[in-house]
């Protein structure tokens, strides 16, 4: 959680993703964020997101991104 | 239990609501329709005469179908004042042969005329928008249809009239809602528009339409050879129907060619009229033959360099062909029938005025 | 079948009427009647492009939701006795029996639509016709916006994410449901999957907003749209360089919002008669900041099914991670974004396609592609540069980036207008060294094919448009605010509303009514 957390502080530095939960449906990600997120996400924990699982639902919040990770992680 | 009659009012008053916006909606509609529609009063007094049938049907005994060749050339009043024979004419610019054939159907619904003239001229064309350009085409179509009312003849008569254009387009609805075909007209709208929103003036005699100017013949008319001067296939068809229609009636149909001297009516083209006259039976009269017969002068009886007659040269013309009428083909004279009397005297004091005033102000436009 | 044809009107009211007078029970199958006969208006001989569409979609997905079913029953029953990798291994065999359907399903559809764009002409784009057309037949109706839509869904059955649906005739009404054949908005199974298929009663307010909004539709299209096309047919004449580009650049963007807002609304509101909401495919997009939020704001049902279906998929595949980790080590953090850059030019260059198989649409891809990455890469300078400057952050300053957005869009949306790119890059550098300010006030505006009438329906026309997307910035529509006014105050409106419709549209034999530019892509 800390490390996506830093990924995600390289992304938008004027974001708090403690509480930020509407990272989608505010706009603060637009689709290239997500693809670099994505990228960064498999650089680091060696997990890779499908296109399938790139929904507003999953990427709104850090906890929720987290959440994916470790689902995916666990398949 | 108290519930549902309340209900019950509230929907009657929402049905009312509804109801009483739809009744003013379309009367507002019905209104600017009637405001765009071109009211053919002063300029193109040719679109309004369709509709001048309508309150002078029935008890005519000769009924004239066709084109400007007619409308200009024949004059009723004149056939009623000599021989006491009733008729009317049935014309509009450049009607084709389709429309002729159907305003025929339809007149058999409101009278049993004995006679029906039908000039040839109309023979030569065979489709809609075959020749000049399409929109002029459709804009003299209109002038033919827009005036009839609904009917059957009516319905199939656009039908045989709408061109490529108008089929892609709004087809029969710009018809059935004129509102559609007009609606550009509301930047032209002019004091005319109010004045004959509600009532329109009668421009015609009977289906005559009255011109005093005088425009003498200049050169002779070039005769253009043709590539083929066999009429279409089409235009016979619509020949054929009309013979059969008007034996199914009983009614003689007799084919004329009008003393216009352009556009041109070639031999080839008279000698088919001659042959299709012979075989079937019917009278055929090419009165450019009869000019002289007539008494026709081309210095002072036509307005446009005998293209069409004016009225001194229409009453001859008239008084020609009523002899033809009332001898050949035994037509009654009714002069001494005291309802039609009454009603003629109207219709000839009318046409005096007006010959009288058209005269007053052709002068003084010539001064 | 034309959305603007009196033929079409009395097809929508006949539909309605029976679609709520008879028996709920068969409202989805009047719908799918309607939806065919439609179709079939625009030509018998197409019958079979849909047909097949139809069928692979729904025996392809019926097939993978099998297989799908068959996997987690199987996994059910052996939860205890697999490991990881073994469950790993299954799905893998599963989803590859999955795949060859899949993808022959695909690449077939696909492969008669770029057929139809490369090889078919299409007759109402004959002015950028395509250059291989042997063939004299137009394009199949719709093809382009039923082909996404059902490409989508067997897509998200695919990726599990939609299960499939087992009535072939339900399947067929996705497929074909009339108002998006036109000109889209393309939806999703999940957003009409249900509301094809209940029941629905008829409800006063409903039925008027649909109506209402079809009015709308028909007011942007017919007085707006078709009416300036005149001027836009003639400022394509090859002697307009200068102003007169610049003109027929804005002209052209008035002329497509119209047009295909306006057929967007006739869309929606047609489904929303019939009570049936189908998703919105514009946002006030003139109202966007820059290029990159434009478009996620026009023409969005395409855009959001491109980012979907293949700029996700390409950007973060197995492939493109590796190639992002490997130029990661070479150009550091900037090197991630490979997959990014990779990804928007080949998405961009499948939307040109789309658009037609034409070298202009790839340029015009080419183009938003290029502007859109710039200012993405720059996007940290702009933040520096509205952190440090207080007047960047005014109101003014926003209506000048909106300005600015809207020249530019209309400067990149001009290649669609010439065949010949080198037509449009030789007008576009005249507007540097050849400005012609002259042409605004020399009369050529009286020669464009528009009298001075026109030109006034035409602004009054624009500010009415322009109103209601600035009184509906709150999201919130236009229709709904006028509620709170009094009935009559209301009906009258839309009865004025109709009658400019009436009279000031373009329509009938009086003017050359173009039809809908989005029409068959």
């Amino acid at each position: 959680m800390e490390k996506l957390l830093e990924i995600l502080e390289g992304l938008h530095p004027e974001v708090d993703f403690e509480i930020a939960d509407d990272l989608i449906d505010a706009k603060i990600f637009d689709s290239f964020d997500i693809v670099t997120l994505v990228a960064e996400i498999n650089a680091e924990f060696d997990v890779a997101i499908p296109a399938e699982e790139l929904i507003p639902e999953n990427f709104n919040s850090a906890e929720a991104i987290w959440e994916l990770i470790q689902r995916l992680d666990e398949e | 239990m108290r519930i549902k009659p309340k209900r019950k009012t509230e929907k009657r008053k929402l049905i009312t609501v509804i109801a009483v916006t739809v009744i003013v909606c379309a009367g507002i509609l019905l209104l600017l329709q009637g405001l765009l529609m071109p009211k053919f009063m002063t300029d193109i007094k040719e679109g309004a005469m369709i509709q001048e049938y309508y309150p002078n049907a029935g008890n005519n005994d000769v009924i004239f179908i066709s084109d400007c060749e007619v409308y200009e050339n024949f004059s009723p009043i004149t056939l009623w004042e000599d021989y006491g024979i009733t008729s009317i004419i049935r014309g509009s610019s450049q009607q084709l042969i389709w429309q002729s054939y159907y305003l025929m159907e339809e007149t058999f619904k409101y009278e049993a005329p004995k006679v029906i003239v039908f000039n040839v001229l109309e023979m030569k064309y065979n489709q809609p928008s075959d020749t000049g350009s399409s929109s002029q085409r459709e804009a003299y179509n209109r002038m033919t249809l827009d005036g009839m009312k609904w009917s059957l003849p009516k319905i199939n008569s656009i039908y045989a009239s709408m061109t490529e254009e108008e089929k892609e387009k709004d087809g029969i609805w710009s018809y059935v809602f004129p509102i559609l075909r007009y609606h550009d007209r509301w930047s032209e709208i002019s004091a005319e528009d109010f004045k004959y929103l509600f009532s329109r003036d009668t421009v015609t005699d009977n289906g005559y339409l009255m011109q005093v100017g005088v425009n003498p013949v200049g050169d002779d008319y070039p005769v253009i050879p043709l590539a083929d001067y066999k009429f279409g296939e089409n235009a016979y068809y619509y020949l054929d129907k009309m013979v059969e229609l008007c034996a199914d009636h009983g009614t003689e149909l007799v084919l004329i060619k009008a003393p216009s001297l352009s556009p041109i009516w070639y031999d080839q083209w008279d000698q088919q009229m001659e042959d299709y006259a012979a075989e079937h039976g019917l009278r055929y009269i090419n009165f450019l033959d009869k000019i002289d017969e007539i008494g026709i002068d081309w210095n002072t009886d036509t307005y446009d360099q005998g293209l069409h007659l004016n009225v001194y040269g229409a009453e001859k013309l008239s008084a020609y062909f009523g002899k033809i009428l009332s001898d050949d083909l035994r037509l009654e004279d009714h002069r001494n029938d005291p309802e039609l009397s009454a009603l003629w005297k109207e219709k000839c004091e009318t046409y005096a005025n007006r010959k009288e005033t058209l005269e007053k102000e052709n002068m003084s436009s010539v001064k | 079948m034309s959305f603007t044809s009196i033929g079409f009107l009395v097809f929508f009211g006949i539909l309605v009427i029976l679609y709520y007078a008879l028996p709920k029970k068969i409202q989805w199958i009047v719908l799918l009647a309607a939806s065919y006969a439609f179709y079939l208006f625009g030509g018998l001989k197409y019958l079979a492009f849909i047909l097949f569409t139809t069928v692979t979609t729904y025996l392809v997905a019926v097939y993978m939701d099998n297989n799908h079913k068959k996997q987690s029953a199987y996994l059910k029953e052996h939860k205890a006795d697999m490991t990881k990798e073994e469950k790993k291994a299954y799905k893998h065999s599963m989803k590859v029996r999955d795949r060859i359907w899949f993808l022959a399903t695909i690449i077939a559809n696909f492969g008669i639509l770029f057929f139809c764009k490369a090889c078919l002409v299409d007759p109402l784009r004959s002015s950028s016709a395509p250059v291989i057309s042997f063939l004299s037949v137009g394009l199949p109706l719709g093809i382009s916006f039923y082909m996404f839509q059902s490409m989508g869904y067997v897509i998200d059955v695919y990726r599990g994410k939609a299960e499939a649906e087992r009535n072939p005739f339900k399947v067929a009404l996705f497929v074909s449901f009339f108002p998006q054949l036109v000109q889209g908005p393309i939806s999703k199974w999940e957003q009409l999957k249900d509301q094809l298929f209940t029941p629905h009663y008829f409800d006063r307010k409903t039925v008027a907003f649909g109506l209402q909004r079809i009015l709308w539709g028909f007011f942007k299209k017919l007085v707006i749209a078709d009416r300036i096309a005149v001027a836009i047919g003639t400022l394509k004449g090859t002697e307009y360089t200068g102003m007169s580009f610049f003109l027929l650049t804005a002209f052209y963007a008035v002329q497509i919002y119209g047009d295909f807002t306006g057929g967007i609304d006739i869309a929606i509101g047609v489904g929303e008669t019939l009570g049936i909401k189908m998703p919105e495919n514009f946002i006030r997009p003139f109202f966007s900041k820059n290029i990159a939020e434009y478009w996620r704001r026009w023409h969005i049902s395409l855009n959001e099914w491109m980012k979907s279906y293949i700029f996700y998929p390409i950007t973060v595949s197995g492939p493109m991670l590796k190639l992002a980790l490997k130029s990661r080590a070479k150009f550091g953090k900037f090197g991630m974004r490979l997959p990014v850059y990779i990804g928007s030019l080949l998405t961009w260059l499948g939307t040109g396609v789309w658009h037609g198989f034409n070298l202009h649409f790839i340029v015009w891809g080419l183009l938003n592609c290029v502007i859109i990455v710039i200012s993405e890469e720059l996007a940290p300078c702009y933040e520096k540069f509205h952190a440090k400057y207080a007047w960047s952050n005014t109101r003014a300053y926003n209506v000048f980036q909106i300005i600015r957005m809207f020249v530019l869009m209309n400067l990149i949306r001009a290649t669609d207008l010439f065949n010949d790119v080198g037509d449009y890059f030789r007008r576009l550098f005249s507007l540097v060294w050849n400005f012609n300010w002259h042409v605004l006030w020399d009369g050529t505006l009286m020669e464009l094919g528009l009298s001075a009438a026109d030109y006034i329906i035409l602004i009054a026309g624009i500010v009415i448009m322009f109103l209601v997307s600035f009184f509906s910035r709150d999201e919130v529509s236009v229709r709904v605010k006028l509620q709170r006014i009094p009935r009559p105050v209301r009906y009258t409106l839309f009865f004025l509303l109709l009658v400019a419709v009436i009279l000031f549209g373009s329509y009938g034999i009086g003017y050359d009514a173009s039809s809908f530019i989005y029409n068959q892509f």
